[in-house]
């Protein structure tokens, strides 16, 4: 039984164009997926989506998300929260943004377990300790005291990954968590982010355009293109012959999976236009 | 499309129009006075005093919006009024515009020591509490017409040289001011081709709304029984009148209230129509 | 160190300031047409009574010599005395402060708390209708002035539907058993709550007036703030979290957005104390304002120049306590 299942679901901006053209993706307990693309190809909407974070301009137009056994969209807002909220986490992008300047990193971490999960306040500040230690940040006590400003980007990602695992969730959403970080910096957030998986068994959805990191940590991956899902696979066959000419072009522009900047472009003319086409059959029939 | 925003984008359109329409109908009305008042506004009559509107009770034929205290017909009043209130907005508006955005100007393009004294006498403004400031200028000056001009000036500069100080420093530190300069451009030269035509968007709405201002303070200067003659028909001696009668007599307030508000109402809406329209800087 | 250097060069710059509005003020009033002391005298007075008082009010010698003397009482603490009330300036202006201070904390009390409850509502609302007409509320409030509003409220409240005071600052029948002028504050700390109805029902009406447009400001800018931070990162993390919108709007997205509109509040708040003359004297409220019209009214130089130093002070400092409340808000200021 998987733990999250999307099922034929369609994204759209309020009044104009698609960015999901029915997408269905699942992940197992224990799984981690990639979710590879271009920019724009909506894998970060997917993510979106699951964690009830679209932006307001945006509408889901058909579709499903089943999450820990219900289905999201059915759900009233205030359950759909507290649904994602107990289950799901997610570790930003940009550690520089995601956390709130104004208050210490103690609170950023305890709130969710304080406020929705129920838990003491000493409790939750133990769990943080721990945590803070399972990441590898040693003076505990003074980080939880201080502000975002004061800490370097790499230990800001590491609190934000400890933060996403406080509250032992069973999905954790990735959203091209090392883009924003030095080069250097990279890899350790990686194997601290493989790691922390492989602890605590969650199950991971990775959004990246890093076909370099999807190999490193990924078992199985969805690829993306224009709103629609070209080749659902494990990680093993993808690298050793991708079935999907897009795939393939995806795979021949990525220089030894290893690029940080993991540009996808140029591709093959001929493979864009079939990829187009594909695209266009999905859109058949809706006029909006 | 029913979004919000799309909503706010049309209604600021049907403001602007309205606003203009009704400055348009009062400047109308202010240059007909003579010929569409139906009585003489100076005209007192004790044993006709504070008669109420036509839609009221006891209404006299002819004072169609009621008499004050001393018998003067309101609607006449309101229509003279109309002639000082436009007045004193268009010279006190325009005279403290370009005084102020002169001082602003040059206090921003040329900064330096004259940026540092006219800062300072800006910093200096500012401490004044502008009513009391304007009060006392009347006291100076005399009651009048050219008092009141003047004491606007003397007292709002500020808000067009602050204003334009900032901006002629955003854009004296942009490129194609550089450029100008190294092209062989003076200084002077500089500041009236190349600043002043980027500041003159800015100075055009802060002088709509300080036209709305101006009425205001006129008003103000005659409700503290300062401004022009009390016989003279202005909206602020009216409002001073109606408000010592309030208790007998409400709806000699209510007119010129009503005809206040929707006169600031409309130099102000008008101020942020055109900020919509002409400038998108200052969005 | 430099928080210090900051500190002691806008100590210095207010203090040229109020230099320069005390000198403005005195020059400007010797100006004023109409012998002061002529005024206070009966009709039947002679020239040499008016030249023995003049003498006494330092009124026959030049304008810098009484400059300089007025500096040095200044110094010393005396601001001179009150030509039509023959008594200390400094006693009566502090004897009137209090009336405007509470009359001009209770308007921003109340702008703070309608415009921040527009601007939260409008935040909840935004893209849509409600937002829209939140916006039109706003520009109305912004677009009329003080003296406008007081009138409205006058006619609305005082005299169409009588539910509040619209004259004075207390009933006068009332027994006061106050030591000081701060009726409102000494009446809540006593407890007479019978005291707190009557003059907090006196102050509504004036404070509503004053608190109107700077509350559409606040609205204004804090919804702005707040619309641009509902956009960043870290509130979205927070939405992930399980919180309510309103939470998340009031936790994150407030404490960062309310700094920039802090700073322009300052300002505005300096325009709301000034308001308080008209709006005092719309009300006839027995504070500053009233008091310096009539002192205008009366020709009372040492008065007039009392009330506008005092006024002085409490603007610039006013904006030197929001400048001080910025640096210690902001987190980065004060550790960096």
């Amino acid at each position: 039984m998987s733990f999250l299942r999307i099922l034929d679901l369609s994204v759209r901006i309020k009044g104009g164009p698609r960015l999901l053209r029915g997408v269905s993706l699942t992940v197992a307990a224990g799984e981690v997926r990639g979710l590879v693309g271009e920019s724009g190809a909506g894998k970060s909407m997917i993510g979106k989506a699951v964690l009830g974070t679209l932006p307001r301009s945006v509408e889901v137009v058909a579709g499903q998300i089943w999450l820990d056994g219900v289905d999201l969209l059915t759900l009233a807002p205030a359950a759909r929260r507290r649904k994602i909220g107990a289950v799901a986490a997610l570790i930003p992008q940009d550690p520089l943004t995601a956390l709130n300047p104004s208050r210490r990193i103690g609170g950023q971490i305890t709130d969710r377990l304080v406020d929705i999960l129920g838990w003491t306040r000493e409790k939750a500040e133990a769990r943080a300790k721990d945590l803070l230690a399972e990441v590898g940040i040693d003076n505990a006590d003074r980080v939880l005291r201080a502000y975002p400003h004061e800490l370097s980007g790499g230990m800001r990602q590491r609190i934000l990954i400890a933060s996403a695992f406080a509250a032992e969730p069973k999905l954790i959403v990735a959203d091209e968590p090392t883009t924003a970080l030095d080069v250097t910096v990279q890899k350790q957030i990686l194997r601290l982010i493989a790691d922390m998986q492989a602890r605590h068994g969650t199950a991971l959805l990775f959004v990246t355009h890093d076909l370099g990191v999807v190999s490193k940590v990924c078992q199985s991956l969805s690829v993306l293109y224009g709103g629609l899902v070209v080749e659902d696979t494990a990680v093993r066959p993808f690298f050793a012959g991708p079935a999907h000419p897009y795939s393939r072009a995806l795979l021949a522009a990525t220089p030894k999976y290893t690029d940080p900047e993991g540009s996808l472009t140029p591709l093959p003319e001929a493979v864009l236009a079939a990829v187009q086409a594909q695209v266009a059959a999905a859109d058949g029939g809706w006029h909006g | 499309m029913a979004d919000g925003r799309s909503l706010v984008r049309r209604k600021a359109g049907a403001r602007l129009w309205l606003s203009a329409l009704w400055l348009g109908l009062l400047v109308l009305v202010a240059l007909l006075a003579p010929w569409i008042a139906p009585k003489d506004p100076l005209a007192q009559d004790l044993f006709l005093g504070r008669l109420p509107p036509f839609w009221m009770a006891g209404a006299e034929p002819g004072f169609y919006l009621g008499t004050d205290s001393l018998g003067r017909d309101v609607l006449s009043r309101l229509l003279y009024g109309a002639r000082l209130a436009l007045i004193v907005a268009l010279v006190a508006g325009t005279v403290t515009a370009l005084v102020g955005a002169t001082l602003g100007l040059l206090a921003g393009f040329l900064r330096g020591w004259v940026d540092l004294v006219i800062s300072r006498f800006i910093d200096i403004w500012m401490a004044f509490p502008p009513v009391l400031f304007s009060i006392l200028l009347i006291a100076v000056l005399g009651p009048g017409l050219s008092s009141i001009i003047i004491a606007i000036v003397v007292i709002d500069w500020t808000r067009f040289a602050r204003v334009v100080r900032a901006e002629a420093m955003a854009q004296g530190a942009m490129d194609y001011v550089a450029s100008a300069r190294v092209a062989g451009r003076g200084r002077v030269s500089t500041m009236l081709v190349e600043i002043l035509p980027n500041v003159l968007p800015t100075v055009l709405v802060l002088l709509t709304l300080e036209m709305g201002i101006a009425v205001i303070v006129e008003a103000i200067l005659s409700f503290v029984n300062l401004s022009i003659s009390t016989d003279d028909p202005t909206w602020g001696g009216m409002i001073a009148e109606g408000r010592s009668s309030i208790h007998q007599a409400w709806w000699v307030l209510v007119v010129p209230l009503i005809t206040l508000f929707l006169t600031v109402l409309a130099f102000s809406q008008l101020g942020e129509g055109l900020k919509d329209r002409i400038d998108p800087v200052l969005r | 160190m430099q928080f210090l250097q900051t500190v002691l060069l806008r100590l210095i710059t207010t203090a040229v300031t109020l230099i320069g509005v005390a000198v403005i003020v005195f020059f400007v009033i010797r100006v004023v047409p109409g012998n002061p002391i002529a005024m206070m005298l009966s009709p039947g007075a002679t020239e040499a009574d008016i030249a023995r008082l003049s003498a006494l009010y330092g009124l026959d010698r030049s304008i810098p010599a009484q400059f300089l003397i007025w500096v040095q009482g200044v110094l010393a603490g005396d601001f001179g005395t009150s030509i039509t009330a023959r008594q200390p300036v400094l006693d009566l202006v502090l004897g009137r402060l209090p009336a405007t201070l509470e009359l001009s904390v209770m308007a921003l009390v109340m702008a703070i708390v309608m415009g921040g409850v527009a601007a939260l509502v409008g935040t909840l609302l935004r893209d849509t209708r409600g937002e829209a007409a939140i916006d039109v509320a706003n520009g109305m409030a912004l677009s009329v002035p003080d003296f406008l509003w007081g009138l409205a409220l006058i006619l609305l409240f005082g005299v169409l539907v009588p539910v509040f005071q619209i004259s004075g600052r207390v009933t006068p029948s009332l027994e006061l058993p106050f030591v000081t002028n701060f009726y409102l504050v000494e009446a809540v700390v006593r407890l007479r709550f019978d005291l707190v109805r009557d003059i907090a029902g006196h102050m509504l009406l004036p404070a509503l007036a004053l608190a109107l447009p700077l509350a559409a400001i606040i609205g204004q800018l804090l919804k702005q703030s707040l619309k641009e931070t509902m956009h960043l990162d870290y509130v979205t993390l927070a939405r992930t979290k399980g919180y309510s919108e309103t939470r998340v709007i009031v936790r994150e997205a407030l404490p960062n957005a309310i700094l920039p509109t802090l700073t322009l509040v300052g300002v505005q708040f300096t325009f709301l104390i000034g308001g308080t003359v008209i709006i005092e004297r719309l009300f006839s409220y027995e504070g500053l304002g009233n008091m310096a019209i009539d002192a205008v009214i009366n020709r009372d130089l040492p008065l007039i120049q009392g009330i506008v130093i005092l006024f002085a002070v409490i603007f610039t400092g006013v904006n030197l306590v929001v400048d001080l409340c910025y640096a210690a808000l902001n987190p980065r200021l004060r550790h960096g």
